[in-house]
């Protein structure tokens, strides 16, 4: 009964409070409103445009006081390695090209990639195949690492966020994160990945290595692997392993951005663009839209022939 | 209304079944036993990797895979019975309801253990919740199948609170501790007008809420592979071309519980003649259906026979698995149409035999969608050992692929041993309806 007595005190000052409350309000979202206009035209006056090129290679003009400094990484619990490898190397877009007229099938790509990620011989981050692709025309070598696919459908699958692709157009995989589900395998139409099936070749050795996810070494039991342009190196300055390692010219790598690849064998350095144009470059499957980042150049003209009897399905990779 | 002999004898037949019998404890501890010896061959798969397995870089998924979609497409019978049978008013189907669900909630509950044994790193399971993605098919098929388990579990208890009441009131055999149980579980049930209103209505919403739910968890178990780019899953039919398997294998899985709990409870006034007759037509319809997605599936592509289509089909037609896949289409699908069109083959035991036959068909049929495509990339498969291009299971991981199986008879036996398989509710009250 009493606490009846009492409501209409109560609702009369609940009512005051509640005015108080939205004059309070109103004039704290005036007053900002007035002072963000009066900031806003004293940026127009000492405006300065300054020019900024996006990763997507698009030169844009903005004003300088527009600009927010980039926040780098939203994960957290992640060691520095790993922050640094989904960040990966700014203003880069890095790609690949393969002449494919070169490959005498030496392999020494294969061999300098599988040492350097600590692979057992029946895993590959990069594969020579032999191409047959009709009965007419004349079979050749090519060799096939990871695309790194502009729109990558193994990260699309990706449930946990294990691969991903870095503004730089590489596409990498943390192996401490990965749930081992396969998905990226299955959606891969490039068999670019493989799977630690057993413990990884090292373990014993490695196991107190930290992580690195630009070399994805050391390698972990129940986890993808694949090629990841050898990031690690570039975020040195070098060529990739790979493209070092090849003794016959066959691969050229640079910046898409800087419209320039350099040669692994001879080190020469070429315009990335014209090099396509001039030879007819083309990609792998471009009809799947996977927009890879590996180019290849038709096999004309080579002057090594597919040879049968050329190391045969290279017999060393053929036993676990 | 109904003269109270008769519904005794209702009550004291459901009742029956459940009290401990030798032969139920020899079954469990069978069951028990080959559990174990199975979890054995799955610690040594999580001490050594799936090296274990016959997997490899390219065939990545096998009878692991397989086996979850089989088990994904069994769980959706009790949608299909329960839900779309019952909203419809078909009376017939509704002894039939509790087997359905009690099936439905076993196959999808293991079915998430299934995933878990394919995965490389099982220890790391929580990702999928810590840093899940919603753009992948995994986390949407985790999302479905953990709402249609716990969605099933509720169609399974809802419709029995009547029920558990009875068993509180009437199992006077049973010690003190598990009468208090079925008491509690039967929460304050009285039968009142009110309580049957409300239990009705609830029914009836989870009834409706289920079915798009079970069309959501074979759909996207589907889009797991649809999703992809590679020959033989590329489809734009596989969310219905699943859906419509996934009634064949349920539809067969019911009909031979049907049978074993009929003969081993002496149920043949409950599960009638007449239900294995309806069940058998049943099971003709659905089949047709998928039988006319397999023309679809498999015709169009092999009339045009596209290079990468070609190698895929041919393996399939003539090739390394057309025994297989001849097998399933013939044995698990074409011939149990044909037979059960006759009315003499609608019997309990010639129908045993062919639902068995259709759900082996069905478990092969899955292993003949995820096998043979993962063995026909694009590309070469060039300079890995011979095991990386043709897949062979291993023993540990047949051992592990059964485990499932046992775990959901396990859970099947348990839970027709604890309730009435039958209504005794509902059986009662339909009885009375069809007196007034």
């Amino acid at each position: 009964m009493s606490e009846q007595k009492e409501n209409p005190k109560k609702n009369s000052r609940r009512k005051f409070l509640e005015e108080l409350g939205l004059v309070g309000v109103g004039s704290i979202l005036g007053g900002s409103a007035i002072l963000a206009g009066i900031n806003y035209d004293k940026k127009k006056t000492d405006s300065q445009r300054i020019r900024v090129l996006t990763a997507e290679n698009e030169l844009l003009e903005i004003e300088k006081s527009e600009t927010v400094k980039v926040v780098k990484t939203k994960y957290e619990n992640l060691t520095y390695l790993q922050k640094q490898g989904r960040d990966g190397l700014a203003g880069r877009r890095f790609v690949m090209v393969v002449d494919l007229s070169k490959c005498r099938n030496a392999r020494k790509c294969m061999q300098a990639c599988q040492s350097a990620h600590h692979l057992r011989p029946d895993q590959h981050h990069i594969n020579v195949l032999k191409m047959e692709e009709t009965e007419n025309t004349p079979a050749f070598y090519m060799p096939k690492p990871c695309q790194h696919c502009d729109n990558p459908p193994c990260v699309a699958v990706c449930p946990v966020d294990a691969t991903f692709k870095r503004p730089d157009g590489i596409v990498l995989i943390d192996n401490e994160r990965c749930i081992g589900c396969r998905f990226c395998i299955a959606a891969c139409p490039y068999s670019a990945r493989i799977f630690n099936w057993a413990e990884p070749l090292n373990a014993e050795v490695e196991k107190d290595i930290v992580y690195n996810v630009e070399l994805n070494v050391p390698q972990k039991k129940g986890t993808i692997s694949k090629c990841l342009f050898s990031a690690d190196r570039l975020r040195e300055g070098k060529l990739p392993y790979c493209v070092s390692a090849c003794p016959n010219g066959v691969y050229y790598f640079g910046d898409e951005n800087e419209d320039a690849v350099t040669n692994g064998t001879t080190k020469e350095t070429v315009r990335f663009k014209k090099l396509l144009e001039d030879n007819a470059g083309y990609t792998l499957m471009p009809e799947l839209g996977t927009k890879p980042r590996v180019y290849y150049l038709p096999p004309k003209g080579k002057d090594y022939p597919f040879q049968e009897g050329d190391k045969p399905e290279a017999e060393e990779h053929l036993h676990g | 209304m109904l003269d109270q002999s008769k519904k005794e004898k209702i009550t004291s037949d459901l009742l029956r079944p459940i009290r401990l019998t030798t032969s139920f404890k020899a079954w469990m501890g069978f069951l028990t036993v080959s559990l174990f010896v199975c979890l054995g061959a799955y610690a040594i798969q999580l001490k050594n990797g799936l090296i274990e397995t016959g997997l490899r870089d390219y065939v990545t998924w096998g009878m692991y895979i397989s086996n979850f979609v089989f088990f994904v497409a069994t769980s959706l019978i009790g949608m299909l019975i329960s839900a779309v049978l019952g909203l419809s008013g078909a009376k017939w189907a509704s002894p039939l309801a509790r087997i359905a669900e009690i099936i439905a909630l076993a196959f999808a509950a293991v079915a998430g253990l299934v995933i878990v044994s394919d995965m490389g790193r099982p220890d790391r399971l929580l990702n999928v919740i810590i840093h899940g993605r919603i753009q992948s098919p995994i986390v949407w098929d985790i999302t479905v199948v953990t709402i249609y388990v716990l969605i099933s579990a509720l169609f399974l208890y809802i419709p029995l609170i009547p029920d558990l009441k009875i068993c509180s009131e009437k199992l006077d055999k049973m010690p003190p501790f598990a009468r208090n149980i079925y008491k509690v579980l039967s929460l304050n049930w009285t039968g009142s007008h009110e309580q049957e209103k409300i239990i009705k209505q609830l029914t009836r919403a989870i009834a409706i809420f289920i079915i798009p739910v079970a069309l959501a968890i074979h759909t996207v178990t589907s889009w797991l592979f649809a999703s992809t780019s590679r020959v033989g899953w590329d489809s734009t039919i596989f969310g219905p071309y699943f859906v419509t398997g996934a009634f064949v294998s349920g539809s067969a899985a019911v009909i031979i519980a049907m049978y074993f709990f009929r003969k081993n409870y002496k149920l043949e006034d409950y599960i009638t003649l007449s239900h294995f007759d309806k069940m058998g037509k049943l099971l003709v319809l659905v089949s047709l259906i998928y039988l006319y997605f397999n023309l679809n599936e498999y015709m169009v592509p092999g009339y045009k026979m596209k290079k990468f289509d070609a190698i895929h089909l041919n393996s399939l037609f003539t090739g390394t698995h057309a025994l297989l896949f001849w097998s399933v289409q013939i044995f698990g699908l074409v011939l149990p149409i044909i037979l059960l069109v006759f009315n003499k083959m609608r019997k309990p035991l010639p129908m045993l035999v062919i639902a068995s036959f259709v759900l082996v068909g069905a478990w092969f049929k899955r292993y003949i969608i995820v096998v043979p495509t993962m063995e026909h990339p694009f590309l070469p498969i060039q300079n890995v050992p011979l095991n990386f291009k043709v897949y062979s299971p291993t023993l540990i991981e047949t051992m592990v692929t059964i485990a499932p199986f046992i775990l959901v008879l396990l859970i099947i036996t348990v839970l027709a041993k604890v309730v009435p398989i039958v209504s005794i509710h509902e059986t009662i009250e339909e009885l009375e309806q069809k007196n007034n």
